[in-house]
């Protein structure tokens, strides 16, 4: 039966499933115990589970992700918090240089099924630090695998899927989604929900194609519905998998559509767009009405809350792309 | 000496170490540390004689490597020589259940763990990164950035406290390498608080030897660096690390108390690189060759020998053995590492997930096809 829970409380949920379901599947990172994490999204879970299997840890993200990777060695299944995106960076090392490259080094002797969860994003009017989107700097590194949910139900299973992985995953909450709700079924098997790294149509059209991932399929839905109102048909496809990419719907909605528009938070200069627009390129490159645009936050650091709505792509951002595609 | 440990003075560092065989060969039975702990060993003639084996086996096969370098059949060689002792002490005092983290220079500690010694020369040579089952060897991949394999370390030793295997005689305990340069890492520090957080079954082996490639001592701390364990609440103790014996006497004790639940310990082993960083470095820039010499005084192999010769327990002829058996060993070890085969280029694709990728398929399938495109042309 369907429950209506919050993507916040839809984690929390994948997270108690993972943990009933396999005594070595671990939460381990800063206020993620008592606290249940500055976002709530571990509440409970040390109560019901105690300390060992949801441990909080000295203040240090390197420490976490290290620790994480010793205990993986040693047969466990860690699920790491970082408490914000812009705190990840300590452990960039550990991630990059350690995690993303020990079954490669061990010649596939060494498996690391860590998860590591990344509240990301913007538009919560948070100080410096509380709101990039590093997304395409763990997406660039061989080994690692990305990945963002941008709703309620993908947030429950994709979770778990994650946890399940034998891949280490980069696991990318669009924090400001934490508090839309939506229906779950709570119980459904694992086995039956949609794939971890597959893009999917959220909303099918025929005029354009718009792509977008974690916080941003709602602002490209909600422009796909003011487009409708123009008489525009766009499709609107959420990428979930980061890396890697799933790019066969994307291909066959673009040799439809003959126009493409991605959009993300991430500053646009070697983002996940560039990415993107380069391989539809490639592939559709004689169904291409247009080139490929992109809307997406600027080649700044992320600027003081009181502005960031003029930095985040919004609904407005998106048709204006939109209108030029059409126009070209 | 008031508290039994050797006191300053030319050969033995401010703050004293805990000797148990003195470059001359002098054996001294027991050594009672400031904090009141005692470290002795007691070996038969037949382990003495092992060690001595062992010092020399790890020398030589180190030797053979360095030529090989040389001769161009390694890309880079990270030479063990003059810390022989640290390892083979630290490394046969480890049980066999306990685990090991190295850096990419316990060479020794890999021989005395039952290691095949051919077991790291894929990455020296560049066939491969260095991959073997961690598990299976109870000896964790080499690990090249410096001080990240602490970390790792500690959080092993946190996975066997929940898995309930401390508390005992049998319990189970890592060992964790690393050297002078380090401690200066956040990691280390990091993996230093860990472990005396969660009071991790783990024993921090820092090889000071003097030396982050061209930096000496001084450029990464202000005290001694075996001091700094009282900082993260855990017993800090310092060994000649020229001495096999206090080497053993001391990690074996650390390693006991860490899988007994007593929590983590540092040891610091206080030795020297004798020879470069790496085959690529060139000590002669930063570094006096009396200083070398002075080192060479106290010599891990030497000391050992002369004891052995003072107590009558090998004479010449055991000692010719080991050097001719230590040789063959080398010379096996070369034939071995000149039939090492390069790997086939396709081969870069292989494990870079354990459930595959569609774009690393793609990238396989058409690095193929490009190779093969060349197939039957005259280039």
């Amino acid at each position: 039966m369907a429950e209506t829970v919050t993507l916040g409380k839809a984690l929390n949920h994948g997270l108690r499933r993972a943990l009933e379901n396999d005594p070595k599947v671990v939460i381990m990172g800063e206020d993620v115990g008592k606290l249940g994490g500055v976002f709530r999204i571990t509440d409970g879970l040390q109560k019901d589970f105690g300390e060992d299997r949801v441990i909080d840890t000295p203040l240090a993200e390197s420490g976490i992700i290290g620790t994480a990777i010793g205990l993986a060695i040693r047969g466990y299944r860690p699920v790491c918090e970082i408490q914000f995106d812009g705190f990840v960076f300590p452990a960039f090392d550990q991630i990059v240089a350690q995690v993303a490259k020990m079954y490669f080094r061990s010649l596939g002797n060494v498996r690391l099924p860590i998860v590591i969860r990344i509240p990301y994003g913007g538009g919560i009017g948070a100080v410096e630090h509380h709101s990039e989107s590093p997304e395409a700097l763990f997406a660039h590194i061989p080994g690692l695998k990305v990945v963002t949910c941008a709703n309620p139900v993908d947030a429950y299973f994709m979770i778990q899927q994650a946890i399940a992985s034998d891949d280490p995953i980069v696991f990318f909450e669009p924090k400001r989604r934490y508090w839309e709700k939506g229906p779950v079924e709570l119980d459904a098997d694992l086995a039956g929900a949609y794939p971890l790294h597959a893009s999917r149509v959220v909303k099918e059209g025929a005029d354009a194609t718009v792509l977008a991932y974690g916080p941003m399929v709602r602002v490209a839905v909600d422009a796909a519905t003011a487009a409708a109102e123009d008489g525009r048909d766009l499709e609107v496809i959420d990428l979930r998998s980061l890396s890697p990419l799933d790019m066969g719907p994307v291909y066959q909605s673009v040799r439809k559509t003959g126009r493409c528009v991605v959009v993300h938070e991430a500053p646009g200069n070697l983002g996940l767009g560039a990415e993107v627009a380069a391989r539809v390129s490639e592939e559709c490159f004689y169904s291409l009405e247009a080139p490929v645009l992109r809307v997406t936050g600027y080649d700044t650091p992320y600027p003081a809350a009181r502005i960031e709505e003029d930095y985040l792509p919004d609904l407005d951002r998106v048709l204006d792309a939109v209108d030029r595609s059409f126009g070209w | 000496m008031a508290n039994g440990e050797s006191e300053p003075g030319a050969d033995v560092p401010v703050g004293g170490f805990v000797q148990l065989l003195t470059p001359d060969g002098e054996r001294i039975d027991s050594v009672t540390t400031a904090d009141g702990v005692t470290y002795s060993v007691d070996f038969t003639d037949e382990e003495y004689r092992g060690l001595y084996r062992d010092l020399v086996t790890v020398r030589r096969l180190d030797a053979e490597a360095t030529a090989l370098q040389r001769q161009g059949e390694l890309g880079i060689w990270a030479s063990l020589l003059g810390q022989e002792a640290a390892q083979v002490g630290s490394g046969r005092a480890m049980r066999p259940q306990d685990m090991a983290f190295p850096t990419y220079r316990e060479h020794g500690v890999l021989y005395t763990r039952g290691i095949d010694p051919i077991m790291p020369f894929g990455l020296f040579r560049g066939v491969d990164q260095g991959g073997w089952d961690p598990n299976k060897f109870k000896f964790n991949t080499y690990t090249i950035v410096i001080g990240a394999q602490t970390l790792h370390a500690t959080g092993y030793a946190m996975g066997i406290t929940m898995d309930g295997k401390t508390g005992s005689a049998d319990g189970e305990a890592v060992i964790a390498y690393f050297g002078d340069g380090a401690s200066s890492q956040g990691d280390v520090n990091e993996a230093f608080v860990w472990a005396g957080v969660f009071h991790a079954p783990i024993v921090f082996f820092c090889q000071n030897n003097q030396y982050a490639i061209s930096e000496p001592l001084e450029k990464q701390t202000r005290i001694p660096l075996f001091r700094r364990a009282a900082g993260y609440g855990f017993p800090g103790v310092r060994i000649d690390g020229n001495d096999v014996l206090a080497s053993f006497a001391v990690t074996r004790a650390a390693l006991d108390q860490a899988r007994n639940g007593q929590g983590p310990t540092l040891i610091e082993a206080y030795t020297y690189r004798m020879g470069a960083h790496t085959s690529s470095d060139d000590p002669s820039r930063y570094r006096i060759a009396s200083e070398v010499e002075s080192w060479k005084a106290r010599d891990p192999i030497s000391r050992l020998k002369a004891f052995l010769t003072k107590q009558q327990l090998a004479d010449d002829t055991f000692f010719g053995q080991v050097d001719d058996d230590a040789r063959q060993l080398a010379l096996d070890l070369r034939e071995r590492v000149l039939a090492m085969p390069d790997p086939q280029p396709v081969a870069m694709f292989d494990n870079v997930y354990p459930h595959g990728s569609p774009e690393v398929d793609a990238e396989r399938e058409q690095f193929a096809a490009y190779h093969a495109s060349f197939e039957g042309s005259a280039h």
